[in-house]
């Protein structure tokens, strides 16, 4: 019988699980869990601070999961070393595992900046975890004046979580725009916009130059007064179990199309990975949930003996602040073809007969479509894209796509 | 399993398929009620092509890219159907960037809306295909 480690327990390890069960019925499966909860997901901790959901609701596979899957859980521990060639896993409480096949899952931590008197700012938060959210909430009262560092995805979600829970957000951020790393600042002016009216305010293209206790001395002059801080500036991929092991490491664990890194035995998924964005070519971290389980679960077949392959990854984000939502995929180059209306943007981007990316603000509906199309390279003039532009539908793509798809078992 | 499938040379574009499906997902037991002075919100929507018409639903695909995507674990597979748990759901429309039919919607309460096979409502089975004046759509087991 062969034996499974998955180092890590988020979105990529339930797909290792999944994928493991899917080839071997049989296994012995065991999780190195740092966190002491259940799977749960990690995006939901803003929705679990603004009240949307709780800690039972936002559990990402029910409670008899592992029980289910026959997995073994060892919650609390750490894995400290990997031996590729003995093939064992060294854990911080002493034991040692064996296994036939890896899987590292480990994820990311938050980067803390390295700014001068952070360390005499009395109450400052990460927002990444479950522990995070309870900290922070912890920290929070009516009266609370909150400075959140990083006006990305994660910075502008916890502001959205905790706008109820407190008196004043302000947000600030090297980049001249909000959500830098996925939106230009045409369409990011529509999210800053939103998250305004809601009452979050932005001080963008400054950053804090040094902290003295509750205040923080901008770059610019300005000063802010503050109760709590939240650093939300990034993430950095845990890369260092492979990389002290001899393994292949640049920002992320690099990792093939059957998600294997370059150590026998040693399989790599999710936050922690640098894979291939298939529509520019270039290896890169995406840390997004849905390709942390597939690349998970492409492990998971893989390690247990199948064959699959994932050569259609590429980056892509939906997110919504108070009801505007956004959505990302793919890369922006090539011809932009715009469309605006009052409440919302969109542009798509062509090249080489190929959609190559999208934003979409605010009308979303059938987005999938598009996103579809850049995943499976559909060569635009296969279908009739003049119409596909102003609204995403399965009319353009023809009779013969449409009796396959809506004639047959998909 | 059995799906609704489309035989568009049938549809007429008379979307009555839409008003059925809004109707037997809204929990009310008369339709007047239930769709009167509302925007309808159906799990089916009819398309047009020049001539052609046809109806387009939840492919309740076998390797469902949603149920991978879904963030939150609302998404999942029961005997076959893709199925959505709205305590669950928090309306972030992963779901909708990646569905490549366009079948999953946002719903009215926070959530997201789609087909599922009227399975577990008052009609308990697919209403749009029984309301279906021409046999535009089959409810079937085609593998």
């Amino acid at each position: 019988m062969s034996s499974y480690v998955i180092i890590g327990n988020g979105a990529a390890a339930v797909g290792a699980i999944e994928g493991i069960r899917s080839a071997d019925p049989d296994g012995k499966i065991t999780v190195i869990s740092k966190e002491r909860h259940h799977v749960y997901s990690r995006p939901l901790i803003s929705y679990l601070l603004e009240g949307k959901t709780d800690e039972e609701r936002m559990l990402y596979r029910p409670r008899d999961f592992y029980e289910k899957n026959g997995v073994t859980v060892l919650y609390g521990e750490t894995a400290e070393k990997l031996d590729p060639e003995k093939k064992t896993v060294a854990l911080s409480g002493g034991k040692t595992l064996s296994y036939d096949a890896v899987c590292v899952a480990a994820g990311s931590t938050p980067f803390v900046p390295p700014i001068e008197g952070l360390d005499t700012v009395p109450k400052r938060h990460a927002f990444m975890t479950l522990d995070d959210a309870r900290a922070l909430e912890a920290d929070l009262c009516p009266e609370s004046s909150v400075l959140i560092v990083g006006a990305g995805l994660i910075g502008l979600k916890c502001a959205e979580g905790i706008i109820g829970r407190c008196k004043k957000i302000t947000v600030c951020d090297l980049a001249p725009r909000v959500l830098s790393s996925i939106l230009d600042a045409g369409c990011a002016s529509y999210m800053q916009k939103k998250l305004e009216s809601m009452g979050v305010e932005f001080l963008l293209d400054d950053t804090v130059a040094r902290f003295d206790g509750n205040t923080a001395e901008m770059k610019s002059g300005k000063t802010v007064s503050f109760d709590v801080l939240v650093t939300a500036v990034g993430v950095r991929a845990n890369t260092s179990l492979v990389k002290d092991a001899g393994g292949e490491v640049n920002r992320g664990i690099v990792t093939d199309e059957k998600m294997a890194t370059s150590l026998p035995g040693v399989y790599a998924a999710g936050d922690c990975v640098e894979a291939t964005d298939s529509t520019s070519g270039a290896k890169k971290v995406m840390a997004i949930m849905p390709l942390a389980y597939m690349q998970g679960h492409c492990a998971g077949v893989n390690m247990a003996g199948g064959s699959e392959k994932l050569d259609n990854m590429l980056p892509m984000n939906s997110i919504g602040f108070g009801g505007l939502h956004c959505m990302s995929a793919g890369s922006y180059t090539g011809e932009c073809y715009e469309e605006k209306t009052e409440s919302g943007i969109k542009r798509l981007y062509t090249e080489d007969n190929l959609l190559k990316g999208f934003m979409i603000i605010g009308d979303c509906d059938r987005a999938g479509i598009y996103t579809a199309m850049i995943r499976n390279k559909t060569p635009l003039d296969s279908v009739d894209f003049d119409t596909l532009k102003s609204a995403p539908a399965l009319a353009p793509f023809g009779k013969e796509y449409r009796t396959q798809k809506l004639g047959g078992v998909v | 399993m059995k799906r609704v499938y489309v035989n568009e040379k049938w549809c007429l574009g008379c979307h009555l398929c839409e008003y059925n499906c809004a109707f037997a997902n809204s929990g009310e037991s008369d339709m007047i009620k239930a769709l009167r002075k509302k925007t309808v919100r159906p799990n089916i929507v009819v398309e047009q092509d020049g001539d052609i018409n046809f109806a387009v639903s939840c492919r309740h695909c076998t390797d469902p890219i949603c149920v991978k995507s879904c963030i939150s674990g609302a998404l999942s597979i029961q005997d076959g159907a893709v199925k959505v748990d709205h305590s669950k759901c928090v309306g972030c429309l992963t779901c909708v960037l990646v569905c490549p039919y366009g079948c999953i919607r946002e719903g009215e309460h926070g959530a997201v809306q789609k087909c599922e096979l009227c399975l577990e409502n008052s009609c308990g089975e697919p209403a749009c295909v029984k309301g279906c004046p021409n046999r535009a759509i089959i409810y079937e087991d085609r593998g």
